[in-house]
């Protein structure tokens, strides 16, 4: 395995609200491959978001970084001034939003959008930099880009406007590109071609991604591997393969069961009792077990740690401690394992 | 890790007891709109300084009957234009003395003032306690601003409302007939006014009852259509809620916060509109004291006794003042463009 | 399910809120609903779906062609009858954030169709009621008094539905009740929407864009594009034998939560304009339509 090119150790960050103090991501470590795509899955509130807009230093005015170290090629980016984090940002590590409707200027041509983005990292001369928007254009598949360079945002659809928002975050050649649930305001047909638009990219590119959704299909469909957040942590974190086919935490157990597949017919949907927990003073514990089935008197007393299930596999549930007894996954579970790949 | 091991005892290992009872979290306890609102008001410093600025001077002005010394309109000719004079307090200005060729005299001797008789404002031209009438043309300003309030939240919610609900070719008609009302300038209504009815605080409501609820009429309209859209009030409408009381069961709460902002604005061009009036002589009527007509006096002795304008100058200065100040803490509360 | 009995005839349905100078919104759509089944609707977000839903519970003005609600036509109902309509036929909207107005109560949104329609006889009864619909969506009595803001998507969807079944509805159009909400909690909500359909015997046209989730809660589909239905039959069907280009492209780009068949997957394009004005849904299979 090469050296991670970005590694996130203990980081924990807080909101200060009227209420009190939220502690959106509590202690999570990941390390990102170069080329690989990571995604981060969880449900809203679970810390996805948060922990990438860390990673970029565009935290909230009221967050605070309580610990750890985001290592980008061996350096803290927590420890950045703001000067060096403008020039990382955008040129080293790029991000891609969810709404294409907000993230272009609708007074600007897209040409020069994407322009100012290629010149805002690198000095080169209108006539280099037109050429290589154009070549982006190319890149994220938007056809006749001479023409389309003097169009403005609403002269294109939902999906062609996601397009140009990744053809401007690919303007500077980032290393990382962080995409905070790119397809979730489009249709399934868009969605599916700009999930195939940005494995193809990443092929071309080399580019590490880290692939921030909700929706388990569209993680199956790009992720190398999987990290899956609840209440501020990683409860689990493998290879794709690994968290589809053998998850070890009873959180991943319920996402993938609640969902209805084309052999899930008359019967009940399994369902995750409850809501999340909020993270203000969170009580200690393990914050899934009320809502667990599977729960133990240990999850009363402490967190918890990552127990490793294989060299790239761990989930953090007490169910794989020694002593905790021999507990079968749901059948929908184990049908998984058995019928892969014809679900 | 090692550690955990360490302080989980091995009888934990067993299913926990009522698993899964507890998986609706308590709720915790959100703030209702009004605390949440008091919530932002309260870290507006200027909002709360002015709100109680306000409160005491509305406090004062409504008990003006009970709190002035004298009547207002009593003249007292030999104790014209006596400069202010406190009780224990010697200083020029406050110790009712004047300038008169580069010497001071005693104004309130010089009058045959009783010796434990103040003014504590000074006397006009007529010898009218300034004081008292202050506080009561305070009182004629404030009211004329609390008609205005009234008049934008009864006709103008009720104008904007209606046009927004009904819609369609009403709802035009109702907005072209606004704009033919909002081009009549006031002014000249007002001294039209004069040729039929006696100046006074009759022809300025009149005046702004013609006119001053427009902008009230347009915002809530506007606000009403965006509001009409919402998926709760198309809920309403599917549940079989008529109109009245989707109008007045969904949308109107669910403005009042802009509708309260845009009548706190509205209280000071009010007040101003009938200074203003009142300044130039077709508002209150005389002997009557209104802001206005105080301004009015004063100025025409203004080289001699300054005192006479300063007084109601400052007070019509600082209620504007805390008017548009705590307006703009509410608008900040009720209609953040930029939220928090 | 009493069997074959058509609770929602709609024929040849338009909406034309362009006043004839474009495409309509839904143009000249039928289908019917069968008493206690589900029907989905399915298709891309400006298809016409939710302006067909919202024309069946008419919340939206029906340009032409008719609906008949249990034999009786409901395009022209004004007054009483209208009202009489509104009771029997509810809709669950998709944004549990807009939904419930900000400035009322849980109990009050609850009880607002139950006193439009007086189906109280007293405040008592009113609160028994209020309170029954509350625990039967899984919410806790000390939430009647709590304001919409102080609870998570998941459970405003469901005092959503609790409002829409106080007036004991006999069809409810559920326009999107899971899009908005997180993986978890979907399917707690889809259980509940079963569970009250099989105690009530409610009939549902259940609007959605993932047809994975359609397929399951659904008896029949239809598929819309461009205003039209493309493709209409037994879940099953339509699902396992597209015959429409448009539905295979559809189902093609359902992302599953399983690698190995997301690796091998192929999508299936589709970008033609819409149906040629003169085609009509035509029966290749028993019960199943495709739009030709």
């Amino acid at each position: 395995m090469s050296e991670a090119i970005l590694r996130v150790n203990h980081l924990s960050v807080s909101f200060d609200t009227y209420a009190g103090t939220v502690r959106a991501v509590r202690d999570i470590s990941f390390d990102l491959e170069p080329g690989e795509t990571l995604a981060l899955v969880g449900e809203s509130g679970c810390g996805k978001s948060v922990t990438c807009r860390s990673v970029m230093g565009l935290l909230a005015r009221n967050a605070r970084v309580e610990a750890g170290e985001i290592l980008f090629q061996g350096e803290d980016l927590l420890k950045k001034s703001n000067r060096e984090m403008r020039a990382i940002r955008g040129g080293k590590i790029a991000m891609i939003f969810q709404d294409p409707m907000t993230s272009l200027d609708p007074t600007m041509k897209i040409g020069r959008q994407i322009a100012e983005a290629v010149t805002l990292h690198r000095k080169v001369s209108r006539g280099e930099a037109k050429r290589r928007v154009l070549e982006l254009l190319q890149l994220v598949g938007i056809e006749e880009g001479e023409k389309r360079y003097h169009q403005y945002p609403h002269e294109f659809s939902g999906g062609q406007r996601q397009r140009i928002v990744i053809a401007i975050a690919l303007a500077a050649d980032p290393r990382i590109l962080i995409a905070d649930e790119p397809t979730t305001a489009l249709d399934v047909t868009m969605q599916a071609q700009i999930l195939d638009l940005m494995k193809e990219i990443q092929k071309k590119t080399g580019t590490s991604v880290i692939f921030i959704t909700h929706d388990l299909g569209v993680v199956a469909n790009v992720a190398d591997r999987v990290a899956v957040m609840y209440a501020g942590r990683i409860v689990e974190i493998g290879t794709a393969d690994e968290v589809f086919y053998d998850p070890r935490h009873p959180y991943t157990w319920g996402l993938l069961a609640s969902m209805p597949t084309l052999a899930t017919d008359d019967e009940k949907l399994y369902a995750i009792p409850g809501t999340p927990p909020t993270l203000i003073d969170p009580q200690p514990g393990d914050l899934f077990a009320p809502r667990n089935p599977y729960a133990l008197e240990a999850d009363k007393i402490a967190e918890p740690p990552l127990f490793p299930v294989s060299g790239t596999h761990f989930a953090a549930t007490w169910l794989l401690d020694p002593r905790a007894p021999k507990i079968d996954p749901p059948e929908a579970i184990r049908r998984r394992a058995r019928e892969r790949g014809s679900l | 890790m090692s550690e955990a091991k360490v302080l989980i005892p091995d009888s934990a290992f067993v299913p926990a007891a009522s698993a899964a009872a507890q998986a609706e979290p308590e709720l915790p306890r959100a703030l209702s709109f009004l605390e949440d609102s008091w919530r932002k008001l309260r870290k507006n410093k200027a909002a709360v300084v002015t709100l109680a600025l306000l409160i005491i001077i509305t406090t004062l002005a409504f008990l003006a009957p009970v709190l002035a010394p004298f009547d207002p309109n009593e003249q007292h000719l030999a104790h014209k234009n006596l400069p202010p004079k406190w009780p224990g307090v010697s200083l020029n200005g406050l110790n009712g003395t004047s300038e008169f060729r580069g010497r001071r005299i005693d104004a309130y001797a010089l009058a045959k003032v009783p010796e434990d008789q103040y003014y504590l404002l000074g006397t006009d031209e007529f010898g009218r306690d300034l004081l008292s009438r202050c506080l009561w043309g305070t009182r004629i300003s404030l009211t004329i601003a609390f008609i205005a309030a009234v008049l934008d939240l009864t006709i103008g919610i009720a104008y904007g409302l209606f046009s927004a609900m009904k819609g369609g070719r009403v709802d035009n008609a109702m907005q072209r007939a606004l704009e033919i009302l909002s081009g009549i300038p006031s002014l000249v209504l007002v001294v039209l006014m004069l040729l039929v009815f006696q100046p006074g605080i009759a022809s300025i409501i009149l005046a702004m009852v013609i006119s001053s609820w427009i902008p009230m009429a347009r915002v809530v309209r506007a606000e009403a259509l965006k509001t009409k859209q919402m998926e709760y009030v198309q809920a309403a409408r599917a549940l079989g809620a008529s109109e009245v009381k989707i109008a007045l069961g969904h949308i109107l709460p669910n403005i009042s916060g802009i509708v309260i902002v845009r009548a706190m604005f509205s209280i000071p061009s009010a007040i101003f509109f009938e200074t203003f009036l009142s300044f130039l002589g077709v508002g209150m009527r005389i002997p009557n004291a209104s802001i206005g007509t105080l301004l009015n006096g004063g100025y025409k002795v203004f080289r001699l006794y300054p005192y006479q304008m300063f007084i109601p100058a400052a007070i019509l200065c600082v209620i504007m003042l805390s008017f548009n100040l705590f307006a703009d803490g509410l608008r900040d509360v009720f209609d953040p463009k930029m939220k928090e | 399910m009493s069997a074959e009995k058509n609770l929602i005839e709609v024929k040849d349905l338009t909406h034309d809120y362009t006043g004839g100078r474009g495409r309509p919104a839904v143009q000249r759509v039928s289908f019917a609903i069968r008493e206690g089944e589900t029907f989905g609707l399915v298709g891309e977000s400006g298809c016409g779906k939710t302006t067909t839903g919202r024309m069946l519970v008419r919340l939206l003005e029906i340009t032409s062609g008719s609906v008949r609600f249990d034999g009786q036509d409901i395009t022209g109902l004004r007054g009483r009858e209208l009202l009489d309509f509104r009771r029997q036929a509810q809709i669950i909207f998709q944004d549990p954030y807009a939904s419930l107005d900000p400035r009322k109560k849980v109990r009050d949104i609850i009880a607002e169709g139950i006193d439009i329609h007086h189906l109280a006889q007293n405040r008592g009864d009113r609160e028994t009621q209020v309170a029954q619909l509350l625990s039967s969506v899984g919410l806790r009595p000390e939430h009647l008094t709590r304001y919409p803001h102080e609870f998570s998507g998941g459970q405003r969807q469901r005092i959503g539905i609790a409002r829409a079944l106080a007036t004991q509805p006999r069809f409810v159009v559920c326009d999107e009740p899971i899009s908005a909400l997180d993986v978890s909690i979907q399917a707690q909500v889809v259980n509940l929407l079963k569970e009250e359909q099989r105690r009530r015997g409610l009939t549902y046209l259940f609007i959605a864009h993932d047809l994975s989730m359609v397929k399951y809660i659904s008896d029949r589909i239809a598929v819309m594009y461009r205003g039209r239905i493309v493709e209409t039959g037994p879940s099953d069907l339509v699902y396992g034998n597209p015959l429409h280009p448009y539905t295979r492209s559809l189902i093609s780009a359902i992302p599953l939560p399983d690698p190995e068949s997301e690796r091998s997957r192929r999508r299936i394009p589709y970008d033609q304009p819409e149906a040629a004005e003169d085609a009509e849904l035509q029966e290749v299979e028993p019960g199943h339509f495709v739009l030709l």
